[in-house]
C-alpha cells in the first residue's frame, strides 16, 4: 500500500490511506525524505487520519521521519490522530515526542503557513 | 470455546496488520466500543510484533469468552521462539532486549484487564491477554 504524497508549493502532503505494514512505513519514511530533498521542500504534512492503530512501531518511524526531515531544515506536522488512536497511545505509553501535531490538514497547513511566513 | 475461535498464523510483519484487523472485527461482534476495539487492536499489533521481532513466527489466536454475568475476548500470542529469560524485567516500562522499543509488555498490560505470560529460555513465550465488555 503506498502513500501518496502530493507536492503543494514548499510543502509536501502524505495521506496515509488505510492500515500500513511495516515495510509500507519504512517505504514512506524513506519516500518522504527523498521527496523533502526533490522538492527543497521547507514542511510536511503526515495526514494519519484513516491509521486504525498507532503502535510502537508507527508510532516510532513517524518520529523518525520527523527527526530527518528536521535534518534537513524543513518542519513535519502529523494530522488526524483519531481520539480513540491517541487514547490506546497514551495507555501504551507512546508519544511522539516534540513532534507537531494538528487537528486535521487545515490547521497543519496553517502552523507551516505562520511558521514560514516570515520566508515569503 | 473452539466455536468462534479465530487463529491467525504471524510470519511477517504483513500479518501484524491482518491480525490486529480480525481482532477488531471480533470485537465490534462482540459489542465492544470503538474505543475498546481500538485498545484491543493496538494490544494485539504490539504481541504479534513482538513475535515477528523475536520469534520470526507463532500464531495469534483469537477467543470469545462468556459467562453469565460478562462477555469478553482473549487473546493468546504464542510463539516458538527464544523465550524471554527473565519475564519480571521484561514487565518493567523501558526494557528492551532489542534495543528498539522497551515499552510492548507493560504498554499490552495496561490495555486489556487481565494479563498473563509464561516464558521460558528456548521453549518460546505465550501471553495471553482478555478484556472483558463493560
Amino acid at each position: 500500500m503506498e502513500v501518496p504524497v502530493l507536492k503543494q508549493g514548499k510543502f509536501l502532503i502524505a495521506t496515509i490511506q488505510a492500515a500500513l505494514s511495516d515495510a509500507d512505513l519504512e517505504n514512506l519514511r524513506r519516500g518522504l525524505v527523498q521527496q523533502v530533498v526533490r522538492f527543497r521542500s521547507l514542511g510536511v504534512i503526515v495526514d494519519v487520519t484513516s491509521m486504525d492503530v498507532m503502535d510502537s512501531f508507527a508510532s516510532r518511524t513517524l518520529r523518525e521521519i520527523a527527526h530527518m526531515i528536521r535534518l534537513r531544515g524543513a518542519e513535519t506536522v502529523i494530522v488526524g490522530i483519531q481520539p480513540e488512536v491517541a487514547f490506546a497511545m497514551v495507555q501504551l505509553g507512546l508519544t511522539l515526542e516534540d513532534v507537531a501535531t494538528a487537528l486535521d490538514l487545515e490547521e497543519g497547513l496553517a502552523y507551516l503557513n505562520t511558521k514560514f511566513k516570515s520566508l515569503d | 470455546m473452539s466455536a468462534g475461535e479465530i487463529r491467525v498464523a504471524i510470519n511477517s510483519d504483513q500479518d501484524i496488520v491482518g491480525a490486529r484487523q480480525r481482532g477488531r472485527t471480533l470485537a465490534a461482534e462482540l459489542g465492544f466500543s470503538s474505543s475498546d476495539a481500538t485498545l484491543i487492536a493496538t494490544a494485539i499489533s504490539e504481541l504479534a510484533r513482538n513475535i515477528v521481532s523475536y520469534a520470526r513466527k507463532g500464531e495469534i489466536k483469537l477467543q470469545k469468552m462468556e459467562n453469565s454475568a460478562r462477555q469478553g475476548i482473549m487473546v493468546t500470542a504464542s510463539d516458538d521462539g527464544p523465550g524471554i529469560p527473565d519475564v519480571r524485567q521484561a514487565l518493567r516500562d523501558g526494557f528492551s532486549t532489542s534495543g528498539s522499543f522497551g515499552l510492548g509488555l507493560p504498554g499490552v498490560r495496561r490495555l486489556m484487564d487481565e494479563f498473563e505470560i509464561a516464558s521460558r529460555p528456548g521453549d518460546g513465550t505465550t501471553v495471553t491477554v482478555k478484556k472483558w465488555r463493560p
